[in-house]
């Protein structure tokens, strides 16, 4: 389902196998105990890098589990379970005390591109791959959470009504120019992990405290932190 | 400390001699006190503030060693900041940063803290320091990097990045107005774009009630909560 390993300085979270890497109620929860397991192990220098195998970065919330609860009750309730268990994982990404990467080697779509986009920098590929928010075509509303998400990751107005309004599959070079990914250079899965992790080194490199990195990290979102419920913690004590 | 200079309509603030022009308690009462001179000025009303400096440093920040001596002038050197950034901000005419060398943290707040920043390319640079010496970033300061740039990829980049942003990187990402070759051409440019302003005419008063409606979130952060426990009445100088 999905794996941490640990590479020198860098974190390394992959989304394993070929399928969609949707995320039931065990993936999200496994996902979480491995951002814990990083956060306990993390020291200045460390820096994590989500990407996954195969077509699929994730297509997000396995409707497939939700409407196979029998009702329209039953369905809505497992898709709301999915939504409130999601988001611990957004905030445990906002609060990872190092910088955070997601390398996207295949498709994102609607909470799978929430997972990407809860990273401090996306790469994504050239020649493969769609951002896709799909809730306005399967008519889903919008968590509130995702919304805060795109309005705090993407500055501006045409770039978030494309985004969440169109029902538009992005691909690499439009995401670029619309400013949700910061590169789309690579033509392999190889060559987007590559970028990610020399990326990486540069940030490692640089040797910064993992605490007063994830304060500055949510002080830039007060909105999102407030919906999610987090507050900056403060420090003190500066380097002269 | 800094000096004042009247060239016809413009008013010329200058942070003068060669140091790190470092926010201690003195210099910041300086500037507001100059600063207070202005308002009065029977002409404000139709004039242009350029502030400039001396030497390799606009502003090297707060003046860190003297806190360290005693952590309470770290409150009363921020409080004094944001009392001189709200002047700046309700200040009845148009401001202009000309900005010759560094500005490191509350240094670079201070120029940002104008409504045009013009700068030289050929040194120098805006420095967001606080991740790299592991200082507090106050929320107010997040208010002014909030307003003042707009993608939120180049708010990432200067504050989770510590980026050294010099005059070509800062008009990229819309921080930095225009750049110039050299000290000299960047102080020209200013005094040419001031008498371009008060060409075109208009009301400084009501100029300025404008700017504070516009930075409303900045000045909520600025006079808001005032730590040093004083309420700070502001001249606005309105001639309502």
């Amino acid at each position: 389902m999905c794996t941490l390993e640990k590479r020198g300085d860098l974190f390394l979270l992959t989304l394993t196998g070929d399928g969609e890497h949707r995320f039931h109620p065990d993936t999200i929860a496994t996902i979480l105990s491995l951002l814990e397991q990083a956060k306990s192990q993390s020291k200045r220098g460390s820096i994590l890098i989500t990407t996954a195998n195969g077509k699929f970065f994730s297509n997000g919330f396995d409707l497939a589990w939700a409407q196979t609860a029998g009702s329209i009750t039953g369905a809505a309730n497992r898709l709301h379970q999915m939504v409130e268990s999601f988001k611990p994982v957004v905030v445990a990404l906002l609060d990872l005390p190092m910088p955070t990467i997601a390398a996207l080697n295949g498709h994102a779509a609607a909470a799978g591109l929430m997972l990407a986009l809860s990273h401090d920098y996306v790469f994504m590929r050239k020649d493969r791959g769609v951002l896709y928010m799909s809730e306005v075509d399967i008519g889903l509303s919008m968590p509130d959470y995702f919304a805060a998400l795109v309005r705090a990751k993407i500055g501006t107005s045409a770039a978030r009504r494309e985004l969440l309004l169109s029902g538009k599959k992005i691909r690499g070079e439009e995401a670029v120019g619309l400013g949700i990914v910061d590169s789309a250079a690579y033509d392999s899965e190889e060559g987007v992990v590559e970028a990610s992790v020399r990326l990486g080194e540069k940030l490692a490199a640089k040797k910064w405290s993992g605490e007063v990195y994830a304060s500055i990290r949510k002080s830039l979102y007060p909105e999102l932190c407030g919906i999610l419920g987090l507050e900056a913690r403060v420090f003190s004590t500066p380097k002269l | 400390m800094c000096s004042l200079e009247k060239r016809g309509r413009l008013f010329i603030l200058k942070l003068t001699g060669d140091g790190e022009h470092r926010l201690n308690p003195t210099l910041l009462d300086s500037l507001r006190s100059t600063i207070n001179q202005i308002r009065p000025d029977p002409s404000s009303s139709q004039s242009v503030l350029i502030t400039t400096s001396d030497g390799k440093f606009f502003s090297n920040g707060y003046d860190l060693a003297l806190a360290e001596t005693n952590p309470s002038l770290s409150v009363l050197m921020d409080s004094k900041l944001r009392s001189l950034v709200a002047d700046l901000i309700s200040l009845p005419m148009p401001t202009i940063a000309a900005v010759t060398g560094h500005a490191s943290a509350a240094g670079c707040i201070l120029a940002m803290s104008h409504d045009y920043v013009l700068m030289r390319r050929d040194r120098g640079f805006l420095y967001m320091s606080e991740l790299d010496i592991e200082l507090k970033v106050p929320a107010w300061f997040m208010a002014l990097i909030r307003v003042k740039i707009g993608s939120p990829a180049a708010r990432r980049d200067v504050m989770l990045t510590a980026a050294k942003v010099t005059a070509e990187m800062g008009v990229e990402m819309g921080i930095v107005d225009s750049a110039y070759d050299s000290a000299a051409e960047t102080v020209e440019a200013a005094v040419r774009l001031g008498e371009e302003i008060i060409q075109r005419g208009g009301d400084g008063h009501v100029y300025g009630k404008m700017r504070e409606t516009l930075l409303r979130e900045v000045l909520v952060h600025t006079i808001g909560e005032d730590e040093s426990g004083s309420s700070v009445m502001r001249n606005t100088g309105s001639k309502l």
